[in-house]
């Protein structure tokens, strides 16, 4: 297929595109947006769309290249005459450091990215028109949304790290102006308040890791005079191989100020905090920062600089990314707002990615590939989730909601598949990921036993098993049992809304149900279209199985012909791998096992998990359920029958006469019919006879343990002792000094001045300005006495002429 | 009779003339006592070109005196009248807006 070959000339081109277009509908929209017609939300949608359309085109063209050869697919715009220059002088030769030149970096990694990005982004426009109808900002919010997503396309396309720098920073200002959506709105104290407060964290918080990459890329720039991402691949291979084999100390510190960056941006544990308020901002935003723009590009940062993160920096990675992992899934347990639990959900999967790229090799590939399928559904269940806060007038306690499923179907159906997905059910695409993340840190463990591997061998699969919990706590708290908001209060008119349209909406229900309150009911079609692809793409997105029926993913994965380290880093030899003492075959036998352990473990915990939440929060078991445990049961029975007994009857029975191997099947198939007929009615039987606990009494068992949990381990009160309260009290500190010495300083320098200004002021005033006066005053008495003679009298005049005369002529006869 | 005899009449005329200036309380007398000075010069005039020479100098210079004090008068009279139009008076001593 032609079209699917990468062609330079035209492809950087549309490239270049994908970011321009809605860079070129943000600046429409934001100076003319108010006055377009629906106020320009069609305007971005369709540009947006446009990227899509490209960001696909060029998806499959890696990906068809991924399959077809081994070569990598790897391409840099500079190579092909095309980047531009920044800061440039002509006076310097092409290669010197301070001649910036920036181009597109595009390979599977990049494609992958680019395209979830595009997709994601999409969407979420799409869902935007609907959810967002009615605000007051729309075309702000739309503008923003669309300003957010040329960030993340930038990032992904840069081939440096100055630029993705940049985006990273324009990142960070729209998720300040998008948390902080709401903080114009002073119809609704609470949100109003609450969105400035989270703005405001988040963009503090994410701050610190920011100046902590600017830190590290700095560090790399000082001994490398480079910013490029290829450079710097070969310029610390290099060097490290100078060093022989050992890496450098500042190369371990600029990768743990580099790695800060994605701890700030991607949540992960000490400055997780801003995320699980981010979803102050309107439900879209939540689904862009979770899953496309912000938190990826933290991984996504890790992913282009692995080759430069030194092995103890990847074991700090390793750690961050587990304790992460763990800590935020046992938050997401006591979490009662529906955004909180897919909140801390993130910060999990988060962590869960960072862990894996810390093990490097394969965990790289898991950890980006689970970045990727996490985009697909964690957008979806966020999306869901705002159909259904939509549908539940802005409630978001899951104790005020239940029984939507008959209410809200599609919402259902999608949120269900998304939820199947970050479970790790097989199938769906989380579990291709997920799986292969516990694969990854399994295998490193056995090939080089460390503490921060080992801990995140135990720490990832609680983790899964925590997930598959909440989230299906989340599901059968919201979708099964009744309705428990309020319905009987009257009327639809009393509910604190902060939208214009929910009052429409309320008014809709009312009119149409003829019931006294508005019941949920399903959302308009922008969103419900919007959560099916997206559902779709959580569905089949991590691995396209209809197609060879390998749902165990005994095949690689699109994501994983497309990336593998070999691919993504063409040329380089990573020195953070594997010791020399390790030999390849060591590493196939350890995946060969690992694969098998680790798809063991990740079915039982996400089993687990679900039985779980099915256990505690679940329906009681009907007739129909009854039915779907049967059928699972048997289901399961017989694929273990296929997959394990047949082969090792097959091996047992070869060479012996063909009736006794008839009687032999015959015989192994009559038992385990009879053993699976028995059982099945066992297992409902363990099913129905369970006694349900209540989770307030298990809450309460856990004591001091649960209230710890539910308040977030108390790490925003640490924080704001150790953080806030200190920087407050040095600043009051500054403040006293500033107030004291210095303004004492320019105060006494003042009255110096001033007590010097008294001398001159007297001197002015009596010496000089008596001097003039004085000139005048004597000026005046001369004049008051010849005033005496000026009497106007003629005669008096000649009197004296006279007697002047004759004093001349007496002067002349007598002297 | 000598030189003496004329310039002391002249001499005499001269003063009376200016005490007639300096404190007359008419301007028309303040008038006549110009006149008395202008021709106690006339008589200087006069006198000098008689004793010290043939020449009718002096002569001369003492009618132009007269024709002078003649439109003199005239012009001094316009003024007198002139003032007593503005003042109601012609006392000098009323006339002193020169001290302004």
């Amino acid at each position: 297929m032609d079209f699917l070959q990468f062609n330079p000339e035209a492809d950087f081109k549309l490239l270049l595109a994908v970011p321009l277009i809605p860079l070129m509908g943000y600046v429409v929209q934001i100076f003319f947006g108010r006055f377009l017609p629906r106020k320009g939300d069609w305007l971005l949608t369709a540009g947006m769309f446009g990227s899509m359309c490209i960001t696909v085109l060029m998806a499959a063209k890696a990906i068809s290249h991924g399959f077809s050869s081994s070569e990598p697919f790897f391409h840099l715009s500079r190579d092909a005459g095309m980047s531009f220059s920044w800061f440039y002088q002509e006076g310097k030769a092409a290669g010197d450091p301070l001649n910036m030149t920036a181009g597109l970096l595009y390979d599977g990694l990049g494609a992958a990215m680019l395209a979830v990005v595009g997709v994601v982004s999409f969407f979420v426009h799409l869902f935007s028109t609907g959810y967002m109808k009615g605000d007051k900002r729309y075309h702000i919010f739309f503008a923003n949304i669309s300003l957010f997503t040329v960030a993340m396309l930038g990032l992904v396309l840069s081939d440096n790290i100055l630029f993705l720098f940049v985006f990273w920073e324009i990142m960070g200002l729209m998720s300040y102006l998008l948390i902080g959506h709401f903080s114009h709105d002073p119809s609704t104290p609470y949100f109003h308040r609450w969105a400035t407060w989270a703005s405001k964290k988040a963009f503090l918080t994410t701050r610190v890791g920011d100046c902590c990459l600017l830190i590290g890329m700095m560090m790399f720039w000082q001994h490398f005079h480079t910013f490029e991402f290829t450079e710097l691949w070969r310029l610390t291979s290099e060097e490290v191989a100078r060093n022989g084999g050992e890496w450098p100390q500042w190369m371990t510190v600029a990768g743990l100020f580099i790695f800060g960056g994605t701890v700030g941006k991607s949540a992960q544990f000490p400055l997780h905090i801003w995320l699980p308020d981010a979803m102050a901002g309107p439900t879209p935003v939540s689904a862009m920062i979770h899953a496309a723009t912000m938190v990826a590009a933290g991984v996504f940062l890790l992913g282009r600089t692995f080759p430069i993160l030194s092995p103890d920096v990847l074991a700090v990675v390793t750690a961050t990314g587990a304790v992460t992992a763990l800590f935020a899934a046992t938050i997401g347990v006591t979490a009662f707002d529906l955004k909180a639990v897919l909140a801390w959900s993130t910060i999990s999967q988060l962590g869960f990615m960072v862990a894996a790229i810390g093990t490097g090799g394969i965990g790289l590939v898991a950890g980006l590939f689970h970045m990727v399928t996490h985009a697909f559904f964690k957008s979806c269940l966020f999306l869901s989730a705002g159909s259904v806060i939509h549908g539940c007038h802005h409630e978001q306690d899951m104790r005020k909601m239940g029984g939507l499923r008959k209410r809200m179907p599609l919402t259902f159906i999608a949120m269900g598949i998304s939820t199947l997905a970050i479970a790790g059910i097989p199938m769906f695409s989380g579990f291709y990921s997920k799986d292969k993340i516990i694969q990854a840190a399994f295998m490193k463990t056995s090939l080089e036993f460390s503490g921060a591997q080992a801990f995140a061998c135990f720490a990832l699969p609680v983790a899964a098993a925590l997930t598959a919990f909440y989230m299906f706590r989340m599901m059968f708290m919201t979708f099964s049992g009744e309705y428990r908001g309020d319905v009987a209060d009257g009327h639809g008119h009393g509910h604190d809304d902060h939208h214009d349209h929910h009052i429409v909406h309320a008014e809709d229900g009312g009119i149409a149900g003829g019931h006294p309150a508005p019941m949920p009911k399903e959302s308009p079609w922008p969103m419900t279209v919007s959560l099916l692809c997206l559902a779709t793409l959580g569905f089949l997105g991590g691995k396209f199985w209809l197609l060879d029926m390998d749902i165990l993913a005994h095949h690689a994965p699109w994501f994983v012909q497309l990336v593998s380290p070999e691919k993504m880093y063409p040329g380089v030899e990573l020195m953070n791998g594997y010791g020399a003492q390790i030999s390849a075959g060591m590493i196939e036998h350890a995946d060969h096992a690992a694969h098998t352990w680790a798809m063991i473990v990740s079915l039982l915990v996400a089993s687990l998990g679900i039985f779980g939440a099915w256990w505690i929060y679940g329906p009681r078991m009907q007739a129909k359920g009854q039915a779907v445990v049967k059928w699972a049961w048997t289901i399961a029975c017989v694929v273990l029958w296929l997959k394990v007994c047949v082969p090792a009857l097959g091996g047992m029975v070869e060479g012996v006469g063909a009736l006794p191997k008839l009687a032999a099947w015959l015989g192994v198939l009559a038992i385990t019919g009879f053993v699976v007929a028995r059982s099945r009615k066992w297992i409902v039987g363990v099913f129905t006879s369970l006694s349900r606990p209540n989770p307030e009494n298990i809450a309460g068992g856990f004591g001091e343990l649960y209230v710890t949990v539910a308040n977030k381990y108390y790490i925003d009160e640490i924080v704001d002792a150790c953080v806030i309260r200190m920087s407050m009290l040095a600043s009051k500190l500054l403040r006293w000094i500033d107030e004291t010495v210095v303004d004492g300083l320019v105060l006494l320098v003042g009255r110096i001045n001033r007590s010097g200004g008294g001398v001159f002021a007297w001197f002015d005033q009596k010496v000089v300005d008596g001097a003039v006066n004085g000139v005048g005053a004597l000026t005046q008495t001369f004049g008051f006495i010849a005033r005496l003679f000026q009497t106007g009298r003629v005669q008096q005049y000649a009197s004296f002429a006279v007697a002047g005369g004759l004093a001349v002529a007496a002067w002349l006869l007598l002297g | 009779m000598g030189l003496g005899a004329y310039i002391a009449v002249s001499a005499v005329l001269f003063a009376i003339g200016v005490v007639c200036i300096v404190s007359r309380r008419n301007m028309i007398y303040v008038l006549m006592g110009i006149e008395m000075i202008l021709n106690a010069a006339n008589i200087n005039f006069v006198a000098f070109n008689r004793f010290n020479g043939d020449a009718m100098d002096g002569r001369m210079f003492a009618i132009f005196v007269i024709i002078l004090a003649a439109a003199e008068a005239a012009v001094a009279l316009g003024i007198v009248l002139n003032v007593y139009h503005l003042f109601e008076s012609i006392k000098p001593s009323d006339v002193d807006l020169m001290r302004d």
